[in-house]
């Protein structure tokens, strides 16, 4: 069996608490909270840090307020969301998100700062130390260059957060707490485009909630390419979020963010392909002229599953799918997205 | 005695070591846990192929916790499964021949300590080029892999010209030519590997180990250790998935038997799941040139066969693999003439070796694919192109294997009516197809391993005046469900429940030699083994019985538990009562079955891989529904036949298909063991790809289609109650079912596996440019300088009669 390396464990009981022990702790400390994406990566040495900060016993990270928008805390396990009918009803699209996310047992540890949080991820770089070393490391671990662009200065690695695009289509706020205090910024500021440095989160400060806007009249969705209807990240995943000037699928758009995950370093935030459909009716040219666009943004790397051209190729009809969801036609047919329990079996509760 | 209906054998009955999985109580050997024990990690190389110059443990020897460090000095000699291979030593000792090729052992208090000193060995490498793949292999002789083999690096070439195929292809009217690619793929079991080695009081050596052939491990300890058999003891652990994938022996289980040994406490090592992937053994990726002559009315008149495998760093079952690949292509279809030319090269990757099916999937899919292209060409119905020159039963084919019963017939009518196959196939709409395919396999390979006379499967019982019943036997439970095929046996015989059979098995020092879980070997062999021991059990508390009873012994039946007057049943006694009166007439009660296989009818150099005391036979129709847009491939439904001879229990035979249709639609749909050079300029790393079950992607059972499983009995006569295997068969038809039926969907062909999205959709770009092309596949077969071929007449030429009876297995007491 694998095995951590050493570390010290630190249970606050508090925010204010952790967010002591994390800046006492400095470089070498860590937020925990669900670990499952945090322990891995320390079994294989991808993160060694000396101390860990866990938030299971932290008061005040489980919020949750549904009223005409949502309060979600950082520490609600994906599972817990998902037993939550009524914010599913209300936000349908998060919903899509959170059952997408890897595997039953998983969600149960899970959480949403977790998984907003998540590392970024790359073939080159999700790999035990004895792997790392047999390609003598990368730039985002112990190494020195960007296997999958040997030419580039920064590390590539992939922003494969399922809540990430979601909650920048949504327009999401999320609250960060530190030891000097609270700030709050758009979902959207959170990440930075750069393998390593993919938070704007500051090394001192805990996320705490996400506020979601009100859901009236929201139309939200999230499709996820990916190989197999469980445990996968996504190669490709598109969030949208519109509003419309009526209640039916036929009136002009108002307000749509197109989101574009597992493309870059960061959610891809397609601003033009958003533009384009304001004012318009979600007509197929519509849908065609803002997916070329978002498509455009679309520029995988070879450091994920499947090859490399077809999930560039992918874009263009998995955005198109996710506006025609949004106009009411239903789900998508199977072949154009795949399978985040959109079609056949749903993985999971809910 | 009289032998009325069976009681048993058929019966949907729960397995006899099913309330231990259930329960988790069931000990893995990482369960195991003894007093005192230490634990092992061993460093892999994280270079691809290099020169060891220098092994600097010292530093790892002061850690905090170490008790041994070990590197290849302390193993000189060197093991293999094959005779013919013995190219591994437990640690390498001069030379690793890829990344996670062990070098050092290190054994310490807990796993933590082992692994923080692995960090602390320091290994100088003297670099050395590395091959990459077979064409890399054939154009690089040096640096040679291996000093053994053929020469460069090709580890084995054969060349066989079965008949006179010349005439063969000048009687065909046409000839189709295709090349196919089958990529490798690992067996993924949920049980990581684990051994737990440890003297007993005596001194001698125990290794517990979740081994598919304890007896074939047991003899490499041996040989590796220089110790007597006879004080080796190897107890197969019930295996949590083997595959094939647990049937060499490893360097981990050798050195955690010198381990312990040397410090004379129990020594315990788990592999982590990358380890497994380095262990491998598993598929080879075959490169195949498939040419087959047929007549207007698609009758076969000479195939020829070309097989090119990339065997990794290690011989393991290559050899075997290497015939493998062009022994069974005879057994389905009437081939009156057939040339077979394999090749099996080195390559500085995990070695591959058998994984279910071994070495015939590969070639199985270019044979199904390529029959479906010459149906269509020549405008014939798959399903009458095969049924019309099936192989005719109880006959030897073109390269002089020996058929029994051949159920194929059944099976396609069953999965043709089953899925609408007539009415349905080429009339669906766009983006929907149905896909044919067959196959057959072994029950049992008819050679051993090691050359010897001895019997292939014993079984050895005990019965006493408890009523119980104890069988012991070789075999290994790998959740194929062995020890209950061997308990359903004795107890079909004995008129009793299989859970009243009392089973110990894969204990070397406990039961008699049974040759190992592989070949799918074990119900054939093992059964008649189990038989053979139980009608003489019966034979000597029938004698007991009927002395106590009055009763002629020839009026006895066994059933229900009772032993009682066929013509007056009410006058019996309990089975307990029996033996009672068996071992007072007898004394203390044992007896032994063993099994050997019938003699192969070819006696040409190279006839040993192919011969089976029989032969399963399974067809299938595999729908999907493709989407042009993408490419994406989803299995809707499999129809499968499997033709099984006799069920033992039909709740298993259903579980081994089901988990061959799982397996094989990982293969046709996404598995590959991928790997991955970086730019070479920078780097000389070569690399596993994904070797974590997150990224090597196998299916779930969120993609599981639904399957329909049709069982065909039509009882064999050397399969023990006219059983044949069904472990490894039901895999063989799926993959080309799912390519043919991808061609039905939206009329492309993609000839190399695995089907993925993005292939689909290349394939439909180019037959949007050309609707004569849409073809995804290999382009060329690289150019190999064959060996003398050996030329065989066929039984037909010999002046065998085309149709000879089997001369049956040898069963003695």
């Amino acid at each position: 069996m694998m095995r951590l390396p050493r570390l010290r464990y630190v249970a606050p009981r508090t925010i204010r608490e952790a967010a002591a022990a994390l800046a006492d702790a400095g470089p070498e400390g860590a937020l925990l909270a669900g670990g499952t994406d945090l322990l891995p990566n320390m079994k294989r040495r991808q993160q060694v840090p000396r101390i860990l900060i866990g938030l299971r016993g932290v008061q005040g990270l489980r919020v949750r307020e549904l009223g005409e928008a949502a309060r979600l805390g950082a520490g609600l396990t994906l599972s817990e969301m998902l037993r939550d009918a009524a914010l599913c009803a209300a936000y349908p699209g998060l919903r899509r998100a959170v059952a997408s996310i890897s595997t039953p047992p998983l969600r149960n540890m899970g959480t949403l700062g977790g998984n907003l949080c998540l590392d970024t991820r790359c073939n080159y770089y999700n790999q035990s130390l004895e792997w790392r070393k047999a390609i003598d490391f990368c730039l985002k671990k112990d190494g020195t260059i960007c296997w999958v662009a040997p030419a580039s200065p920064r590390c590539w690695a992939v922003s494969s957060s399922d809540m990430a695009p979601l909650m920048v289509a949504l327009g999401a706020r999320v609250t960060l707490q530190s030891a000097q205090g609270e700030r709050e910024l758009a979902a959207e500021a959170l990440y930075v485009d750069d393998g390593i440095a993919y938070l704007s989160r500051r090394p001192d400060e805990v996320l705490t909630d996400v506020v979601l806007p009100p859901h009236a009249g929201l139309r939200c969705t999230y499709l996820k390419l990916r190989r197999r209807g469980a445990f996968d990240f996504p190669v490709l995943s598109v969030a949208a979020a519109l509003r419309l000037d009526g209640d039916h699928g036929d009136a002009p758009v108002r307000e749509a963010r197109l989101v574009l995950g597992a493309v870059g370093s960061h959610p891809v935030l397609a601003a033009e392909a958003g533009a384009l459909l304001v004012g318009r009716p979600l007509s197929e040219e519509a849908i065609r002229e803002a997916a070329e666009a978002a498509a455009r943004l679309a520029k995988p790397l070879d450091n994920t599953d499947y090859a490399l051209g077809w999930r560039k190729r992918m874009a263009g009809p998995l955005i198109a799918a996710a506006l025609r969801e949004l106009r009411g036609d239903g789900p998508p047919p199977h072949g154009e997205l795949a399978r985040a329990g959109v079609r056949g079996r749903p993985s999971g509760a809910c | 005695m009289s032998r009325g209906p069976l009681q048993v054998i058929g019966q949907s009955l729960r397995r006899v070591d099913g309330r231990a999985k259930v329960t988790g109580q069931t000990r893995f050997a990482d369960d195991l846990a003894l007093p005192r024990m230490l634990h092992m990690r061993l460093l892999r190389s994280s270079v691809p192929h290099a020169r060891i110059v220098d092994i600097d443990t010292s530093a790892a020897e002061r850690a905090p916790g170490v008790k041994l460090v070990l590197t290849g000095a302390a193993f000189p000699i060197p093991f293999g499964i094959l005779p013919v291979s013995q190219d591994e030593h437990a640690l390498c000792t001069d030379r690793v021949r890829f990344v996670g090729d062990p070098v050092a052992a290190v054994v310490a208090t807990d796993e933590w300590a082992a692994e923080e000193a692995l960090g602390l060995i320091r290994v100088t490498y003297e670099p050395l080029p590395t091959i990459a793949d077979p064409e890399e292999a054939l154009a690089h002789p040096e640096p040679r892999i291996h000093s053994y083999g053929e020469e460069g690096n090709i580890h084995k070439r054969v060349a066989f010209d079965f008949g006179d195929v010349e005439a063969g292809f000048a009687a065909a009217e046409q000839v189709f030519e295709d090349l196919f690619y089958y990529a490798g793929s690992t067996h993924l079991p949920l049980e990581q590997h684990a051994t737990l080695a440890t003297l007993d009081p005596d001194g001698k050596l125990v290794v517990y180990s979740c081994t598919q052939t304890p007896h074939y491990l047991h003899r490499a300890l041996a040989r590796v250790l220089q110790l007597p058999a006879a004080h080796i003891r190897v107890v197969a652990t019930p295996n949590g998935g083997g595959f094939g994938g647990k049937s060499d022996p490893f360097n981990h289980e050798i050195v955690c038997a010198r381990a312990a040994m040397l410090l004379g406490r129990p020594v315990k090592i788990c592999l982590s799941r990358e380890e497994v992937f380095y262990c491998h053994r598993g598929r080879h990726p075959v490169l195949m040139r498939l040419r087959t002559g047929v007549r207007r009315d698609g009758t076969i008149t000479a195939m020829e066969l070309h097989t090119l495998l990339d065997g990794g760093a290690y011989g393991s079952y290559g050899v075997a693999s290497t015939f493998y690949t062009g022994a069974l292509q005879t057994v389905t279809y009437r081939v009156p003439a057939y040339r077979f030319r394999g090749c099996r090269v080195f390559t500085n990757k995990p070695p591959c070796g058998p994984k279910r099916g071994h070495g015939t999937p590969q070639p199985r899919f270019a044979q199904e694919v390529q029959l479906d292209k010459i149906a269509e060409a020549l405008g014939l119905c798959p399903a009458e192109l095969r049924l019309r020159q099936l192989m005719p039963p109880h006959a030897l084919t073109a390269n002089w294997l020996r058929v029994g019963t051949i159920g194929l017939a059944e099976c396609i009518r069953k999965v043709v009516e089953g899925s609408g196959f007539r009415e349905r196939h080429r009339r669906l709409p766009r983006g929907r197809g149905l896909g044919l395919a067959c196959s057959a396999y072994l029950c049992g390979a008819g050679l051993p391993i090691y050359w010897n006379d001895m019997p292939h499967s014993g079984v050895q019982l005990r019965l006493d005046r408890s009523g119980e019943v104890v069988a012991f036997c070789g075999a290994t439970e790998i959740g194929q469900g062995s020890d209950h095929v061997l308990a359903a046996c004795i107890a079909e015989v004995l008129g009793l429940m299989p859970h009243e059979v009392r089973v110990v098995t894969g204990d070397t020092a406990l039961g008699p030699v049974d040759l190992g879980s592989y070949s799918s070997r074990v119900t054939l062999m093992m059964g008649h083994a189990a038989i053979a021991a139980a009608e003489r059990a019966r034979t000597l508390v029938a004698e007991g019985a009927a002395a106590r009873l009055g009763v002629p012994a020839g009026r006895l039946v066994f059933a229900g538990g009772r032993v009682f007057d066929a013509e007056e049943p009410q006058r019996g006694l309990s089975f307990a009562e029996a033996v009672a009166a068996a071992e007072a007439r007898h004394g203390t009660l044992g007896t032994v079955g063993s099994y050997w296989p019938p003699p192969a009818a070819g006696r040409y150099k190279g006839a040993g891989v192919g011969p089976s005391p029989a032969y399963s036979y399974s067809a299938a129709v595999v729908e999907v529904e493709v989407d042009v847009d993408t490419g994406w491939v989803r299995v809707v439904r499999v129809h499968i036949a499997h033709d099984i001879g006799r069920c033992i229990n039909p709740v298993l035979a259903r579980g081994q298909v089901e988990g061959s249709v799982y397996m094989a639609l990982g293969e046709a749909l996404m598995e590959e063991q991928a790997f991955r050079r970086l730019p070479s300029r920078l780097s000389a790393a070569l690399v596993h790809k994904q070797p974590s079950m997150l990224e090597y992607k196998s299916p779930t059972c969120l993609e599981m289609p639904e399957v329909v499983t049709y069982l065909v009995e039509q009882p064999e006569p050397a399969g023990p109650f006219g059983a044949k295997e069904v472990g490894q068969g039901p895999l063989l038809p799926i993959p080309p079912a799912v390519a043919n039926a991808v061609y039905d969907a939206v009329g492309v062909r993609i000839d190399e596996l695995p089907i993925t999205p993005d292939k689909v959709l290349r394939a439909l770009q180019e037959r949007a440019r050309n609707p004569r092309r849409g073809r995804v596949g290999p382009e060329s077969f690289p150019h190999i300088e064959w060996p003398r071929v050996v030329r065989v007449p066929t039984p037909g030429e010999a002046g065998e009669a085309a149709a000879m009876p089997s001369p049956g297995a040898e069963v003695r007491p």
